[in-house]
Formats: structure tokens, sequence, C-alpha cells
């Protein structure tokens, strides 16, 4: 069980995320949704430790990870695929993978399953990758040193909508396979809700909303009230092509 | 393929590479007059490489290694006047010493980055040098350490005055060294510090223990500089402060830059080259030698990202992008 328990932090003295409870069961999946600049990039950092806590705690497994070092944290159990991506530029796909690979069920093998581009990029460097295989590997170098909690900070960003439904399926399958817990900052509603079982709102560094991705995606103007959802949004998430995870 | 062969094919033998170690042995028969400022170039590739390994593959920008060279000639001398005078077991204690300087203070050295650790690596030679300048009941202080002598290598080799025993041994050590960077490099630690060099945040977050890498790639290169420093003792017969001053550490970077930062070889013909030139310069004018050092420095650093071997690298991709072109 990853818990995160009354926690407040941000940049410095600033605080950005306030009070927040959470918790995740082994293989469950939850997305975190809500407008730019609310906190969500903010709450993945502090779980892994660049941004400053204040007050609260992380746990995961009953271990208290608060006080350890990003390292450690890393050690621990806790995967991080960041907004920016950060391969490597100088290094090789299959260098991506070693570097970062700890024993466990996800190995390079099992990893070009998922992804198949990569397969055919080992030997490319980091800075010769599309900007959907540098988000492929992001991923990959995250899932390889097998965590016991994946956080995804908006994987399809800036991605075009043909790369986005490769990702998605490969994240499909990673949430499917249920060995993992997943923690998804999503901008794109309906990959948000597609991927996850439960869904947070965010606002202004706190959670304002918690329920099924079912319940959101049925009420579909709350779900517009609370992340101020355009009209197109609000078509995807109560569209019936949400199943596919492709925005139609 | 495995991902443990593939990392090693990163730097795997090419055929090529052997030119350079004929020359080298080439250089042994072919140039018997000039084995001492040989021996200095292989000494100094050696030096270089050490260099390599934590500016150019760990990203750590020091210009204070003279330390570690200066640590390693001074024990091996030192070791030597004590009655120790065997000299390889003498090279690896040298080596040893400067390790245990490299990780004593390396823990803390390298929390630093950038100009801070720049002008920090700094101060720990020039604090080193004042040391050794003021301790001359130890050091020899200006006039330097002398009267020390080695056995034979493998207790076969004596020392010549010609310097062919001298030029063998040191590039022994060289090759040996080489060896050993190359697998270091080649190895999952190689290509974590290479990712460190890149983005140090980003590898604390796949678990890397940044500090923990950095200080074992610099232990193990302040040996290596304190190898090098030592068969320079060994090979010279002599000590002076001069190993231990800015003047050195300067060297070896305008070496490595020369070369080619973080390619292996950059250090192996950085040196030679910045040697050579300095040796034929200053005989045609010893009052303006370093214009044309500064130019080559400028030629390598602005025609060729890496070096003279970037220089070659881009050369060769223009000749494979001309037969592609050609091609029907």
């Amino acid at each position: 069980m990853f818990e995160i328990e009354r926690l407040t932090g941000g940049w410095g003295q600033t605080t950005i995320v306030e009070g927040l409870d959470l918790s995740l069961a082994p293989g469950e999946t939850v997305a975190i949704v809500g407008r730019n600049g609310v906190g969500k990039s903010t709450l993945l950092e502090l779980i892994v430790g660049r941004a400053q806590r204040h007050t609260g705690c992380i746990r995961l497994g009953g271990r208290e990870l608060s006080n350890l070092p990003i390292h450690a944290r890393a050690l621990a159990g806790l995967g991080y695929v960041p907004q920016e991506r950060e391969v490597f530029a100088s290094l090789t796909v299959r260098e991506h993978l070693a570097v970062a690979s700890r024993p466990g069920r996800w190995s390079e093998g099992a990893i070009i399953d998922l992804f198949p581009p990569l397969g055919r990029r080992l030997s490319n460097l980091g800075s010769q990758l599309s900007g959907g295989e540098q988000q492929m590997l992001a991923i990959a170098r995250a899932l390889i040193g097998n965590p016991k909690v994946l956080l995804m900070d908006e994987p399809s960003e800036g991605l075009a909508p043909v790369v986005v439904e490769q990702l998605v399926h490969g994240m499909r399958s990673v949430v499917n396979d249920g060995e993992l817990s997943v923690l998804l900052v999503e901008q794109r509603v309906d990959i948000a809700l597609e991927l996850a079982s439960r869904c947070l709102v965010m606002d202004r560094g706190r959670f304002v909303y918690q329920g099924t991705s079912d319940q959101l995606r049925q009420d579909s103007d709350r779900l517009a009230h609370l992340i101020g959802l355009d009209q197109e949004n609000r078509f995807t998430a109560t569209n019936p092509h949400i199943q596919s995870g492709v925005k139609r | 393929m495995t991902a443990r062969s593939e990392l090693l094919e990163r730097h795997s033998y090419n055929p090529i590479e052997a030119l350079y170690w004929l020359l080298l042995i080439g250089t042994f028969f072919a140039f018997p007059n000039y084995l001492s400022i040989a021996t200095t170039v292989v000494i100094m590739a050696l030096f270089a490489l050490s260099l390599d390994l934590v500016l150019g593959f760990a990203g750590i920008v020091t210009l204070g290694h003279a330390a570690y060279f200066g640590i390693g000639a001074y024990t091996a001398a030192l070791l030597a006047s004590g009655g120790w005078r065997e000299p390889i077991i003498d090279a690896v204690l040298a080596g040893l010493a400067s390790a245990g300087l490299a990780l004593m203070i390396g823990p803390a050295l390298l929390l630093l980055d950038g100009l801070p650790l720049i002008m920090v690596t700094m101060a720990v030679s020039a604090i080193l040098f004042e040391a050794a300048n003021k301790a001359s009941w130890l050091t020899g202080g200006d006039d330097g350490l002398r009267d020390f002598s080695f056995l034979p290598v493998f207790g076969l080799f004596p020392w010549s005055v010609y310097g062919q025993t001298s030029y063998l041994y040191a590039l022994g050590w060289l090759a040996l060294l080489f060896v050993l960077v190359r697998r270091v490099v080649s190895s999952p630690f190689g290509v974590a510090l290479q990712g460190i060099r890149e983005n140090r945040a980003r590898m604390r977050l796949i678990g890397s223990p940044v500090i923990g890498h950095l200080v074992r790639a610099y232990t193990l290169s302040a040996f290596m500089a304190g190898i090098a420093g030592a068969v320079h003792a060994q090979t010279n017969k002599f000590v002076s402060l001069e190993v231990l001053g800015i003047d050195t550490s300067v060297d070896v970077v305008v070496m490595l830059v020369l070369g080619g930062i973080g390619r292996l070889y950059g250090a192996l013909i950085g040196a030679p080259i910045y040697i050579l030139v300095k040796h034929f310069a200053a005989e045609w004018n010893p009052y303006h030698w370093m214009f044309i050092i500064g130019a080559l420095l400028i030629v390598a650093v602005r025609f060729g990202y890496g070096g003279l071997l970037g220089i070659l690298g881009r050369i060769e991709a223009w000749f494979a992008r001309a037969r592609g072109t050609r091609k029907p």
C-alpha cells in the first residue's frame, strides 16, 4: 500500500500543495486531473523528493519514505516518469535500460514487447529519438527499475494523436498487468479516465473531488465545473469511443 | 545480444586502434634517440587518461588533478629513498596514496559542481604545492628529490641511460590502465557515470547513488594519476615541485581538450600532439611557442566538437555521406 498523509510542501518555502491524503492499493491506478498550475506535478515531485516537504508523510508498504534521499526513494520502489522526459542525449536506448535496470518482472525483453518501436532503436542515442519514442523510453526507464509504484506526469503531453495511441496502448498493458500501482497525472481527461479506476480532481493544491472514473465520466457537467473543460473535452469525457483510449 | 555485451560493444576494439599501439611500439625502434621525450608522452597520456575518466565520462570539472600526479610522484620517490626499490609495487603504493587522498576529500568535494568545484580543486592542488614547498626536509623543497633509484623491472630489465626500459615500462602501464578504463566506461557503472555527467538529478530519480559513483570514479582516476606520477618519478629519477603545480593541471586539461574529451583515445592523441608541438615549437621560437598551442586549441575547439578526434569523426562522416550520395 502506498500512502501519503496530510502532505504539505512546495518549492522552497512556498507552499503549493496542502494537507493531501491519498492511498493506492497494490495494482491500483489512480489519476489526478486538474487545471494547469494547481500543483499536480509538484505533488509528484514531493513524493520523489525533488520538491520540499513541509509536513506530512509518505509511506510505501508501511515504510516511511519522507526523510529518504531521492535515490533511496527510487530504490525503495518509486518509479517516476517526469513531464520533461529527461532522456539522456548521449546514451543509447539500451544503455538507458541497462543503467536503470533492477531485478524483477520488467526486463529488456518485456520492455520491447511493451513498446516495440524501442526494440528497433536500441542502438540509437536518446537525442536521435522522436518525441513519442523519448516518452516511451522515459516510461521504459522507470519500469525497468521494477518499482512498486509508478508516478507518471502527463505522458501524453506534446505528442501527436497517433503516437498517443501507441503510448496509451502500452500504458494500458502496464495498468492491466495489475502488478504495479500507478499514480497518473494527466491533462487529457479521456486518457486519465480510461486508464484509472479512481480519479482525483485537484484545485489550488488540494483534492476537491475523489470518485471512481465511471462516476466522473457519467457526470460530465460536474467534471466540466471541476476542471474547466471546454466543450470538446466535455464531449470526449462522455464519448463512448473513450474506451479506445484515443480522442476522436 | 545481452545488454551487457552491447554495452561493451560501444567501446569495442576497432582494428584501426592497432595502428596507434604499433606506432608507439615502432617509436621504440625507429627513434631510439627520442625515447626520453617519448616516455614523457606516454606518461602524460596516462595522466590525461586518468583525467578523462572524471572530466570526460563523469563530468567532474577539475583544475587540480596534478595533486594526485604529484602525490604519486613524491610517494614513489620517498618509498625508494626509504629502501623500497621494487618499481611495480612502488607505483601501486603511490597510486594507492593518491587514491587515499581522493577517497578522503572526494565525498565533500564532489558535492560541488561547476565553478566552485574548479576553484576548490585548484585550491587543494595549491595547498599541496605549498605544503610540499614548506616541508623541504621531506620533499627537498625547491631542490626536489633525487638520489633514489629502482631495481630492474621484474628483476630482469635494468634502467638504462638511453631510456629503453623507461619507455617500455611506461608503455606497459599505459596499456594496462587503458584496458582497465575501457572496461570501466563500458560497464553499467561507466554508463551511469555518463548519465550523471548529463543529468545528476535524473540519475538520482532512477536510484543511482550519484555521489557514491562520483567518489568511486574520482578515486580510481586519482589512483591512475598517482601511478602516472610514480612512473614519472621512476623514469626521471627526480621529482620537483612542478609535479604539483597548476601548470601541470592545466597542461593535462589542454591535452585532453586537444585530443577530445570523453573519447578514450582523446587523451592518448592529445598528449603526444601537445608535447611534440610544444617541443618543436619551443625549439623554433622559445618565446612565442604558446601561440602555436593556442592556435591549435582554437582550431580543435572551434571546428571539432570533441577535439582532434571530433574533427576526424566529422571528416569520416562527411566522406561517408559523400559516398552515400554517389550511390545510384
